[in-house]
């Protein structure tokens, strides 16, 4: 019966999924954040263009480096899952093969977010 | 329900215009920098195992087709960063005029390539070295 329903309703319904605006609100932040710290990394690996396995790993434990490496692999791998999960979202409709896609994707940038921060830690408290 | 009904019209209906390329390399270049990110985890994986593993990582990266892949990942890095940049403007409700629109996003094609050559020529030129 919409036709009872009053236009706070509508605004409240939230639409079919009732969810949404934290993952455009996290793909923001996660972007904003990307900006300076995507930057950052790029310079980062420019400094290390030529150098050795001794000042690689020396410059990867200086605890500026690393706090910033691993504020670079949060943000990235947290923003690469919620694209992708948009992209999946909008292209694949078979949704045994969807929701196989999204777990998937889920776990592989959790995954690679784990190894590569404990990988960042290791180095950086080998010293 | 088997009756055929009307589609919206697609892609392959329009006339290619400058906002349809920018809104697609963003997609694409995000999906390119996830696989990167991946690349980047297992490249710290080998600088944690040892001298050896890095030595295997670095040699691929120093290969013809590492360089390739670098400096595709160097563009599609400048370009997911400059359209993001729009994007993060335009959701202020900022540049949404047809010419500004067109504007920018030429600018953003503009500014990625301009990035990827200052990247690569530090880069071949020794880096910060």
């Amino acid at each position: 019966m919409s036709r009872f329903r009053t236009p706070l309703k509508n605004v409240r319904g939230l639409g079919t999924a009732k969810t949404g605006t934290e993952h455009f609100v996290q793909q923001r932040l996660t972007a904003t954040a990307l900006v300076f710290l995507g930057l950052w990394f790029v310079w980062f690996v420019l400094s290390l263009v030529g150098s050795d396995y001794l000042a690689a790993t020396d410059a990867v434990s200086k605890p500026w480096n690393a706090v910033l490496l691993v504020g670079f692999l949060v943000a990235t791998f947290w923003h690469a899952q919620l694209g992708l999960q948009v992209v999946l979202e909008d292209y694949v409709h078979n949704s045994l093969l969807a929701l196989a896609l999204q777990v998937s994707v889920k776990f592989i940038a959790v995954l690679g977010a784990i190894v590569s921060i404990f990988a960042v830690a290791r180095i950086a408290l080998a010293g | 329900m088997s009756r055929e009904r009307p589609l919206s019209p697609h892609l392959q209906v329009y006339r290619w215009q400058v906002q349809m390329v920018t809104s697609i390399l963003h997609r694409a270049t995000g999906i390119v920098l996830a696989g990167g990110a991946l690349a980047l985890a297992g490249g710290l994986l080998a600088l944690m195992l040892g001298p050896e593993a890095w030595a295997c990582f670095s040699g691929h990266a120093g290969a013809w087709y590492g360089q390739v892949l670098l400096f595709g990942w160097t563009w599609a890095f400048a370009y997911h960063l400059c359209n993001g940049i729009r994007h993060i403007v335009q959701d202020f409700a900022h540049g949404y005029s047809i010419g500004v629109f067109v504007r920018n996003s030429w600018l953003t094609i503009l500014g990625s390539l301009v990035i990827t050559a200052i990247v690569w020529v530090w880069a071949l030129n020794g880096g910060a070295a």
